[in-house]
């Protein structure tokens, strides 16, 4: 009898553990609904392969942020996560590699974004998949410039032209600002790098203040105190990240410097409501670039059936399957094949003239830009610039011990992830 | 016999045994500590634990969170912390954000406690005499108390916001509108009024008891003499009152110091630093930055429980004068 009992236990464990052989649980956050777009393709996939359960955890993208780091140091979390920010995940990042049938593909393909998720040069692997491209570039509410009298600044035009311009629709229209930039450190890059800001020093560490940095910096806070800026954003939001989207689309500033991921809500929320357009990325001595970005879905280490999960990876990065995801997103493919054919959006004409924009500002972005986007260290600089910055707005310290604070900041930063 | 009531005598009479047979081993005192053990495990694994975690986070370095991983570095973290050429002058020292906390914390302390002790006893003086509608102002006193922090802030966000209700008000009124929130004195000037708004009820409720609990002969002994209002509150109400302010300062100066969730989503601690306060230093150290420096956070927890465990024992000698 008690053998029997034995038996019936054990068969007991060995089913639960075999229910749980195939699945795959996904850590996902949305700007837009790419959740939503990646369960429509894992129901595809899972007819498809009907051993393979996905899962699909929607979160906020700050408990993503914020808590995933401590989930993964303990031993648990997800098996795939969608994140922005590959550097405080890498140590617990799965290569992909030994699972793949043809990483020739995927390097072909996905090549020029598979370094953000690597450790260094020297490293090869494959940790995941970018879900999007992303390209921070101005947006332009045309009908505020239209009712100033005001004409968009084009291709070529400098920051300083963009704020005499936007100062101007401020002026006529009455409106809170000229421009909002998200509070953001990457969104702050841009600017400096077309200022000719260089991050990092001739030994490759990381090295934000310099003459470049200090042009931008300072012209940004002549901005806020005049009123071509909206210092609220930056200000009144304390820490961390804040977007200025609100602000557009209740037409209260001329020129939002956001990106490619808000066309979603730019079609859904704005719509006819006044003529959006995306402008061409300000110029300056150190060219007219943006900053890329993106978010990704990246394999974790502690996955159950690392094999499935890439699979199921190797299956979102087929030609056709990401195309249709894209399509579904609104989003830019990180596909470089795809990037050259084009993709059968389904937009509004505003939004169609958008991603068409969109790409020719990916054309600008200079090769600095995407080593900043990829460097461990970018997060710790990005936040050190957006803490200290709107300490200096607020008119707490300095600008000049706002530049020595980013400098330690940052040092301090390094240090700490060395011990 | 009732068999419901059988079985409730039988189940009662269950740990009789096993209570005797621990009587003749235990015997004496040592018993009492059978009693209290459950709740002492309970105190030593969610309260002992994390304090003895606390102080190996706060020896060791590094950006990894498992232990074992951490290398040891002594008082590093608080010298880190302590590192001033002015201590008054929070630019001068290498974790300048911390000292803003501090001197921030200690700001809100003595604004918002003083400010809140003053109004709520004010209020319970007020709810404490025969006024219209009495019942229904004690229910509105305490009304904000019954809400989550954030449901506060997020309530304050929209009055005090550049297009909020407030500005709204003040346009319709021919004023001109005020950016409460990007301003650094109105930003901590808002925190510390919304935090008394949403608190007070507690300590007048406090106050309120402890001035019905005043017998009323004195009262009446005090009127029947013609003693003033002012001499009566000052020599009769505010002696006798004195264990309950005792309590409300000290509870409200032990929340002050921890303040951090409604001021978190009202202001996120800025403009700039100007409302960030030690708790949300901490949890932006640990918990919050890219790279983080748990051993820093805490520390400065730490330092922040030896600030926690002088109040407290000031306020036990204080009740013991009481």
């Amino acid at each position: 009898m008690r053998r029997i009992w034995l038996m019936a236990g054990m068969a007991m464990i060995a089913s639960v553990g075999l229910a749980r052989a195939g699945e795959v649980r996904i850590a996902c956050y949305s700007d837009g609904n790419e959740c939503e777009a990646t369960e429509t393709l894992s129901a595809d996939f899972m007819k498809a392969n009907p051993d393979i359960k996905i899962t699909i955890d929607k979160m906020p993208f700050k408990s993503i942020q914020e808590s995933l780091p401590v989930q993964l140091a303990a031993g648990q979390g997800p098996d795939i996560v969608r994140t922005t920010d590959f550097g405080p995940i890498m140590k617990y990042t799965l290569d992909l590699t030994p699972y793949l049938k043809d990483t020739k593909y995927w390097e072909d393909n996905y090549g020029g974004t598979l370094g953000w998720m690597r450790k260094d040069a020297s490293d090869k692997g494959i940790y995941g998949l970018m879900t999007q491209l992303t390209i921070s570039a101005p947006l332009v509410n045309k009908t505020l410039f239209d009712q100033a009298g005001v004409a968009v600044p084009k291709q070529g035009a400098t920051w300083d032209d963009w704020a005499a311009a936007v100062k101007k629709v401020k002026e006529a229209t009455k409106i809170n600002a000229g421009m909002a930039w998200d509070r953001s450190g990457a969104r702050f890059a841009g600017p400096a790098l077309s200022m000719g800001a260089k991050y990092f020093a001739a030994d490759g560490s990381p090295a934000v203040v310099d003459d470049g940095f200090k042009a931008m910096a300072s012209r940004y806070l002549k901005w806020a105190e005049d009123g071509t800026v909206d210092k609220d954003v930056w200000v009144a939001a304390g820490g961390g990240y804040r977007d200025a989207f609100a602000e557009f689309a209740n037409g209260k500033i001329a020129m939002y410097l956001s990106g490619s991921w808000q066309l979603t809500r730019l079609e859904k929320q704005i719509g006819d409501g006044f003529e959006w357009v995306v402008g061409a990325a300000p110029c300056g001595p150190g060219g007219c670039t943006g900053m890329p970005g993106g978010a990704g879905f990246v394999a974790l280490k502690n996955a159950k059936n690392p094999a499935d999960v890439a699979k199921f990876l190797d299956y979102l990065a087929q030609e056709k399957v990401y195309a249709d995801w894209m399509v579904m997103t609104s989003n830019v493919p990180a596909n470089v094949t795809l990037q050259k054919k084009g993709l059968p959006y389904k937009l509004s004409k505003a939004g169609t003239a958008a991603i068409q924009a969109f790409g020719q500002n990916a054309a600008t972005l200079t090769p600095l830009a995407y080593k900043l986007q990829g460097d461990v260290m970018s997060r710790p600089m990005f936040n050190a610039v957006v803490d200290r910055v709107s300490q200096a707005m607020s008119g707490q310290i300095t600008l000049d011990q706002a530049y020595a604070r980013i400098t330690s900041d940052v040092a301090d930063a390094v240090a700490a992830s060395k011990k | 016999m009732n068999p419901i009531a059988t079985l409730f005598a039988f189940l009662m009479n269950l740990p009789e045994r096993p209570m005797r047979w621990a009587q003749s081993v235990l015997k004496g005192g040592r018993l009492g500590w059978v009693f209290v053990a459950p709740n002492l495990a309970v105190f030593a694994l969610f309260t002992f634990l994390p304090i003895a975690f606390d102080i190996h986070y706060a020896v060791t370095g590094g950006v990894n969170l498992m232990p074992g991983d951490r290398p040891y570095v002594g008082g590093e973290n608080f010298g880190s912390l302590l590192d001033c050429s002015n201590h008054f002058d929070a630019n001068s020292c290498r974790r300048d954000l911390f000292w803003h906390g501090v001197w921030n914390t200690l700001r809100f302390v003595v604004f918002q406690v003083g400010l809140m002790l003053g109004f709520s006893l004010l209020t319970a003086i007020v709810l404490n005499k025969k006024i219209i509608g009495r019942s229904f102002f004690r229910a509105a006193f305490f009304y904000p108390v019954l809400l989550s922090p954030v449901v506060v802030a997020l309530i304050w966000k929209w009055i005090l916001q550049r297009e909020g209700l407030l500005n709204a008000t003040m346009i319709g009124s021919g004023f001109q509108p005020v950016n409460w929130l990007l301003d650094q004195n109105w930003a901590f000037v808002w925190s510390v009024a919304v935090s008394i708004w949403a608190h007070m009820g507690f300590y007048t409720l406090i106050l309120l008891a402890g001035l019905q609990a005043i017998p009323a002969e004195i009262n009446e002994a005090s009127q029947m003499d013609a003693t003033p209002p002012w001499r009566h509150f000052r020599r009769i109400t505010l002696p006798l009152l004195m264990p309950n302010v005792m309590v409300v300062l000290v509870l409200g100066l032990i929340r002050a110091v921890q303040v951090f969730d409604e001021v978190y989503v009202l202001t996120g601690g800025g403009p700039g630093s100007a409302t960030t306060f030690v708790v949300q230093y901490i949890y932006k150290t640990g918990f919050a930055d890219q790279v983080r420096q748990y051993g820093l956070a805490a520390s400065a927890s730490l330092l922040l429980a030896g600030v926690l465990l002088v109040l407290t024992l000031v306020q036990m000698k204080g009740s013991k004068r009481g």
